[in-house]
């Protein structure tokens, strides 16, 4: 049957062993997409002649917007998974893919700050998508936090998969509604991010850091998946075994 | 079946096929916790009374001048509903988690969406309402300007039911918490946010001598949403939270 | 032989990874009256809760009239009575008032007036006074008043004679197997003997898994 293969990605086990041989890929992929992004945008993408070097936090700070979004759906859509189908795999995919969001979303509001100190002197801007982006931590801190005050695994994975899902209802009205406030009171004379068109010598290097940025994720979240897994199985036999095993070798 | 008691048992086959009601629970529980409501009505007064003394912090805290707290006005007293709506909150499963009652309410053979529809219709009642009618007296101490009044009571008619219902989900969510109060706020309050921007704007639109009927149609929107879908989020939690 | 009323099979119950019970088969007959034993963490109400659908902890089959429980539940939910460890009474309402909301949500099907049912349990003139008044042994004999209401088939009951007294335990026992010589089941936990003819014991020992 076709399901073989869900009911089989279901098993944290089966996951576990496959999971290995990725590793090694994600993490070569994803560190050279980086280094080259990086070294690409940082030392050899053209100097901005308003804003000066200050704008190549984009390389940064855009990637980590991007996917602090993008994870937010990663972890609803699997807590609701792990709701609708019971599958052990996705309650810890969704607790690995919170605590990994909730950093991704931070780093993407620091980086917004020290971009907008040399830009607009302070620190501190109340524009659209700073502001949106901030609700979007508070989000992820609510669902981190009910997380933690369960003591039952399956009561918190359970629980927290609800509320993921509310607030994946929630974002795009929050996008919308704080995007109309935004023009209600700052009729558009700056703008944090400019919508103008950005020369495809600065847009390349972004591209690659976003592809690399995403990989990056991947390669995080699976991690923090494995040892998950390997918590939340500590009891079982396989594990034990597995742990013998790592013993025995060193 | 064993035949020494054919006659009752027949009464007992009588009603084996049910006529599914939806509302009977519904009116049941409604009665019952304005019932409940109005014995601890004293309880009714806290919300109202914790709206009266932020509103009264204001002028202390920034300024007594006339024109700032017109300015502030439809903001502060917004934000400060909210948060009576959001204290007044994680009692609305919590006493019948305690003693049982909740676990009655969800092996009842009636749909619990309307049960949860009920119980936060008389949340909605004793915290939401009173505060709306209140709202104008406090105005009056903010010196909220004179054309603000009308949309002020009907931003927040339509408001705070909205943030009942909203809140509904986030009391499901932490009623087995035995310190739920201050999480509650944190994974609710940022679902406030749209609420929050277009009440506060319908007022502050209206006082600056522009239409509100355009926020005002939104907040019916959430509104209408709110009603078809937090009961059943809060429904789906109150199921995880007494399994657990 | 007779249809059973609730069959379970090979019911499973795991809690935080840890199994209870497993391979739980039972059949429940009308004019059953059964009582689950086992210590302390056994899981007895775990079953229970299980049973009443408050829980779907668990891996197996439930069926109810021969029909799984998923597509029986409304059917199964009116034809049930739980009483839990919390009696379940509101203290801020008087025994009518709680007796009225459990009709309400019952949909009113009623064997007696509940004044007659409050005075079977003892509480005849009680009708007014709220529970906060009332002692632990009379909040909890509000809540039985409600096994004299309903019409339900299945009785489920969590330790039932805590804060009862001897002349309560007995009416209580004599109201059982009333109940379950009309054709219905009673499923209880109870630390004390029941001077009950016919009782089925099910001890929840006997289903616990032998870890390897």
């Amino acid at each position: 049957m076709g399901w073989q293969w869900f009911h089989r990605l279901g098993s944290p086990r089966w996951f576990y062993e496959k999971s290995s041989a990725w590793i090694p890929w994600l993490a070569v992929l994803s560190i050279a997409l980086l280094l080259w992004g990086s070294v690409w945008g940082l030392a050899f993408a053209p100097t901005d002649f308003k804003q000066g070097n200050s704008y190549r936090i984009i390389y940064i700070h855009v990637p980590a917007a991007f996917l602090s979004l993008a994870g937010y759906y990663v972890m609803a859509i699997s807590g609701a998974i792990g709701l609708i189908w019971k599958m052990k795999l996705a309650d810890m995919v969704m607790k690995s893919a919170a605590v990994i969001g909730a950093v991704l979303t931070f780093v993407s509001l620091v980086t917004g700050a020290v971009w907008g100190k040399p830009t607009w002197g302070t620190w501190w801007v109340w524009d659209a998508r700073i502001t949106s982006m901030l609700v979007l931590f508070f989000l992820y801190l609510g669902v981190i936090a009910l997380q933690e005050a369960y003591q039952q695994q399956d009561t918190a994975n359970k629980a927290s998969a609800i509320l993921a899902l509310v607030g994946m209802v929630n974002i795009p009205i929050i996008y919308k509604s704080v995007d109309w406030w935004y023009t209600l009171h700052q009729p558009a004379t700056i703008k944090f991010t400019s919508e103008s068109t950005i020369h495809p010598s600065m847009l390349y290097p972004l591209l690659v850091m976003v592809i690399a940025f995403y990989l990056f994720y991947a390669l995080a979240l699976l991690l923090r998946t494995r040892s998950e897994i390997l918590y939340r199985e500590r009891k079982t036999r396989w594990v034990q075994e597995l742990a013998e095993a790592g013993k025995g070798s060193h | 079946m064993s035949g020494r008691a054919a006659g009752i048992d027949d009464s007992l086959q009588a009603q084996a096929t049910p006529v599914p009601g939806l509302w009977p629970g519904f009116w049941a529980t409604l009665r019952r916790d304005l019932l409940l409501a109005f014995r601890h009505r004293g309880e009714m007064a806290n919300p109202i009374l914790f709206f009266l003394m932020v509103i009264t912090m204001v002028p202390l805290g920034i300024s007594p001048e006339k024109a700032v707290l017109a300015m502030l006005a439809p903001g502060m007293l917004w934000v400060v509903a909210l948060l009576a709506t959001l204290l007044s909150l994680d009692g609305l499963f919590r006493s019948d988690f305690e003693d049982g009652t909740l676990e009655q309410l969800l092996i009842a053979p009636q749909p619990l969406y309307f049960q949860v529809l009920a119980k936060v219709l008389v949340h909605w009642l004793t915290s939401g309402l009173p505060l709306t009618l209140m709202a104008p007296l406090l105005g009056v101490m903010l010196s909220l300007p004179e054309g603000g009044y009308g949309v002020l009571v009907l931003s927040l008619l339509l408001g705070t039911a909205s943030l009942s219902l909203i809140g509904s989900i986030g009391a499901a969510l932490t009623v087995a918490l035995r310190k739920g109060g201050l999480l509650l706020s944190l994974i609710i309050l940022p679902l406030y946010v749209p609420v929050l921007i277009f009440g506060a704007s319908a007022v502050t639109s209206v006082v600056e001598g522009f239409p509100a009927s355009g926020q005002l149609a939104i907040l019916g929107a959430f509104l209408a949403t709110s009603i078809v879908l937090a009961p059943l989020a809060a429904a789906g939690a109150l199921r995880i939270s007494v399994n657990g | 032989m007779a249809n059973p009323l609730i069959q379970l099979e090979a019911l499973s119950c795991e809690r935080d990874e840890r199994v209870l019970f497993s391979g739980l088969d039972l059949s429940v007959f009308a004019g059953d009256v059964i009582q689950i034993e086992g210590p302390n963490g056994s899981g007895k109400t775990t079953l229970l809760r299980v049973l009443t659908t408050t829980s779907a902890d668990f891996s197996g089959e439930i069926r109810w009239l021969g029909q799984p429980l998923s597509k029986a539940r409304l059917d199964y939910l009116n034809n049930l009575l739980y009483i839990g460890h919390l009696p379940g009474i509101k203290k801020g309402l008087t025994p009518g008032e709680n007796l009225r909301w459990f009709c309400g949500l019952n949909q009113g099907h009623q064997r007696m007036s509940m004044e007659e049912a409050l005075a079977a349990v003892g509480l005849a003139g009680y009708e007014d006074v709220p529970c906060y008044q009332l002692s632990a042994g009379q909040n909890r004999r509000v809540a039985l008043a409600r096994l004299y209401l309903t019409p339900a088939r299945v009785w489920i009951l969590d330790e039932p004679f805590t804060a009862i007294d001897k002349q309560g335990v007995a009416n209580l026992e004599k109201l059982m197997a009333e109940h379950a010589a009309g054709g219905g089941c009673v499923l209880l936990t109870t630390h004390q003997e029941l001077d009950l003819a016919g009782v089925r014991k099910v001890n929840l020992l006997g289903y616990r898994q032998v870890r390897s």
